[in-house]
């Protein structure tokens, strides 16, 4: 290799002088105007991945995450008339026994008081009952790392303990829990919805996806409460949707489609997880021409 | 007796048929005794063009109900999730033949797994030629149109699933109309003149696609089969180095009564296999996706994955765009989407004329090579492939995201590094291992078959004459399976 590198560096040059001479100075220009010239903002600013789906048509949702305790308030409002909510249970023993489980196991970041944490954990004063429900009854709260991205996992706390929590909470001000009825909703609209407003982060099956900075979860084990919980608070990066653009019926008829998301309607077989081409391609490698190479190394060798 | 004296005297029926009305029986008996070596890797590119028959047959079905149609509709069919949805005429179409058509939808996931099987029998298929360097002269004209008709399959591939104008392939078409506008000084006249206007196009666009898909690609393609499999015949066969098999005869199975049969048996096997995966396993499920409206968009959206590497290669490329004084020069999408698949064609177009060039062997190759015979060619088309397969993997890095966790713009700058070590390692190690293995005569898909050993009276140990690896001493056996003329490395 090396004598054909050297054969390379020391061959006779093919084109005359005259013209090596003016393409080197024509390069030579083009390469000082390229690096004089005043750089786009987009190419000057720090190299920032590509789009989740690399789409020249589809604008994602370019919303950088925000620290805790840092973004904007993204309080619920005061639910409109005609929406579903659940009635916040208050007691005195419920709210003693919330009061004793949040310090032991909320007050580290959100503080005594409720009052949060700079660049550590948001206010909890006058969030309401949806926001509480929602962090833990999914899991995401109590955060082992308050700077990692809130993730799905089997909740800490029991439905009592829960709704102690809740009810803790709330008594420091806010709006009740929203939630819906599937069964009221419609399944037709509630695609043509989550099209709309959902499948541009959460696939448009539900099953999640990429977003800048933040995993987006799947929603299959998500419940109706949960889904309208979400929709109205916007949780970790996703924006909220007041009633002013998802009414009460429209959530309904998305909750309903994102239940029917557990057990779509895989017409064609097996579903393969209903992500689309990955898994066809991997069905089409490992499956289907594996078999077919076992049938040619079956018959192609009779002889030996 | 009379059962096994029919066929032969059938045959020459047939050919005197043949014979007094076209003097063909001369070509007939030189095609029935066309020889065949036998070896299962010979067997890939048959793979692929029993799939494309399977692909003939099964878009002649679906071009009876397709309409290439962007009209908007409203949907009035049994599929209650898309009720009253608006969507184009080509959408609906699909929609009608998956659930109103009797087996239209069995027929068209056999199309579409057929498709997916088509483009990667031919890339097992040419993995096979070029490690067994098939490709040299006098083959190297027939590997050109090989490689041509993998180009085309991407191509047709790319516009069949674009035709349905569902919510995945709407977004595939709107990348594709970027990168065609990435193109310098031509892009916008050329997104213009395929899509008929800006993105989405007009109304030409989807009539233009489905001619292009069912009529010139495929024509295109059965020309090239013909030529393909016509200068296999004229050149013959090549065929792995052995007892009796020189560079200028063929060792073989003919083709009647031997081979037919057992090409037959592979035609039904693709067939069986096609018809089983699209029975059973569910290939883009379009009323699941929706219909395509040019401000939808869904996350996760991916291209199948013959067009994967494209968009590996969009995400891996960083965000560079040369400008003069602020007009861009190049826009991004041009890298991977252009520069890149021209880039690795023109590679493996260019090999074998580069390969005779750097080692200075000019002459006419019928005999095969095995893989481990010529380390260096072995190791770069190694290196080749993993660099490529490498840049298709970073096409699904956000799933990975998703299941594993692994952060997307690690491993995209990851990959921005690897795809450029990775190679260089697997170069090394393929060179080494194929060195390892022709010195030890070694055979990396059989099991070692071990050698039968003796104890003898001072302590040393000997091979005994009927062990598997023959007789000899342990320590200085002689290498085994070597060929002769392995002088040269490449």
């Amino acid at each position: 290799m090396s004598a054909l590198a050297r054969r390379w560096l020391t061959r006779r040059a093919r084109a005359p002088r005259a013209l090596r001479a003016t393409v080197a100075l024509l390069m030579g220009t083009a390469a000082l105007l390229i690096l004089a010239s005043p750089r786009s903002p987009q190419a000057s600013g720090a190299a920032t991945p590509p789009a989740a789906t690399g789409s020249g048509g589809a604008a994602a949702p370019a919303q950088a995450p925000q620290p805790p305790g840092t973004g904007r308030s993204k309080f619920p409002e005061a639910p409109a008339p005609g929406e579903r909510t659940v009635a916040t249970p208050s007691s005195p023993t419920l709210l003693a026994e919330g009061r004793s489980l949040y310090e032991e196991g909320c007050s580290s970041c959100h503080g005594m008081d409720l009052k949060g944490r700079t660049r550590m954990a948001p206010s909890l004063v006058g969030v309401g009952a949806g926001p509480v429900d929602f962090y833990l009854s999914t899991g995401r709260m109590p955060l082992e790392n308050p700077h990692a991205e809130p993730l799905r996992t089997t909740p800490l706390y029991s439905r009592a303990r829960i709704q102690a929590l809740v009810a803790f909470v709330s008594s420091f001000g806010g709006p009740p829990a929203p939630t819906t009825d599937p069964g009221a909703g419609d399944l037709a609209l509630g695609l043509h919805d989550f099209t709309l407003d959902c499948a541009g982060c959460h696939q448009i099956v539900g099953r999640g996806g990429l977003t800048i900075g933040a995993i987006v979860p799947e929603l299959q084990s998500a419940t109706a409460q949960q889904v309208a919980e979400a929709v109205r608070m916007g949780p970790y990066v996703m924006p909220r949707f007041g009633p002013r653009q998802i009414d009460q019926h429209a959530l309904d008829s998305i909750a309903r489609y994102v239940l029917w998301t557990r057990a779509p309607s895989d017409r064609g077989g097996w579903g393969i997880s209903n992500i689309g081409p990955i898994p066809e391609g991997m069905v089409a490698w490992f499956l289907a021409l594996t078999a077919l190479v076992i049938v040619a190394r079956l018959i192609g060798e009779r002889t030996n | 007796m009379i059962v096994a004296r029919r066929p032969p005297r059938r045959l020459a029926r047939t050919m005197r048929l043949g014979e007094e009305r076209l003097g063909a029986a001369r070509a007939i008996k030189w095609a029935l005794r066309y020889v065949f070596p036998d070896h299962w890797t010979f067997l890939l590119g048959e793979i692929a063009l029993y799939a494309f028959i399977v692909l003939v047959a099964t878009g002649v079905f679906l071009t009876l109900y397709y309409v290439p149609s962007d009209t908007q509709v409203i949907y009035r069919g049994p599929y209650d999730l898309l009720r009253g949805e608006q969507m184009s005429e080509a959408f609906r179409s699909v929609l009608d033949l998956s659930f109103n058509v009797p087996a239209g939808l069995l027929v068209r996931q056999i199309h579409h797994w057929a498709a997916d099987v088509f483009v990667a029998a031919i890339v097992l298929h040419l993995i096979r030629i070029f490690f067994t360097g098939a490709y040299r002269k006098p083959r190297d004209l027939n590997y050109f149109i090989g490689l041509t008709m993998l180009m085309l399959a991407i191509l047709e591939g790319f516009a069949g699933y674009s035709l349905v104008d569902d919510l995945l392939s709407g977004m595939g078409l709107a990348i594709a109309y970027s990168v065609a506008l990435s193109i310098p000084f031509v892009g916008a006249q050329l997104g213009y003149l395929i899509w008929g206007g800006q993105f989405p196009g007009s109304s030409d666009f989807f009539p233009r696609l489905e001619i292009i898909h069912v009529l010139v690609i495929p024509l295109a393609l059965a020309v090239l089969i013909t030529m393909h499999l016509a200068m296999i015949m004229r050149h013959r066969h090549t065929q792995f180095p052995g007892p009796g098999r020189r560079e200028r005869n063929v060792v073989g199975t003919p083709l009647w009564p031997a081979y037919a049969l057992r090409s037959i048996g592979l035609l039904l096997a693709v067939a069986a296999v096609l018809f089983l995966v699209g029975g059973l396993i569910q290939v883009n499920p379009i009323w699941q996706w929706g219909p395509y409206h040019g401000y939808l968009s869904e996350n996760g959206a991916q291209p199948d994955w013959y067009i994967g590497w494209l968009i590996g290669a969009l995400r891996l490329m960083p965000n560079w765009e040369p400008t003069i004084a602020g007009h861009t020069l190049i826009p991004n999408p041009f890298w991977g989407g252009v520069l890149f698949p021209t880039v690795v064609f023109a590679m493996m177009f260019a090999w074998p004329a580069l390969e005779r060039r750097v080692t200075g062997d000019y002459r006419r190759h019928d005999l095969l090579d095995r893989p481990r015979d010529r380390p260096v060619r072995t190791a770069i088309g190694a290196a080749f492939l993993s660099w490529v397969v490498i840049i298709f993997a970073v096409g699904s890095t956000d799933r990975i995201f998703v299941r594993l966790h692994i952060p997307y713009e690690e491993q995209v700058h990851f990959w921005r590094v690897g795809v450029w070590l990775l190679p260089i390692i697997v170069f090394f190690a393929t060179r080494q291992t194929c060195r390892w293995l022709a010195r030890t005569g070694s055979h990396p898909l059989r099991a070692w078959e071990g050698a039968l050993i003796a104890r003898r009276p001072d302590g040393g140990f000997e091979v005994l004459a009927d062990s598997p690896e023959g007789p000899g001493s342990i320590e200085s056996g002689p290498p085994i399976g070597t060929a002769p003329g392995q002088e040269s490395e490449l």
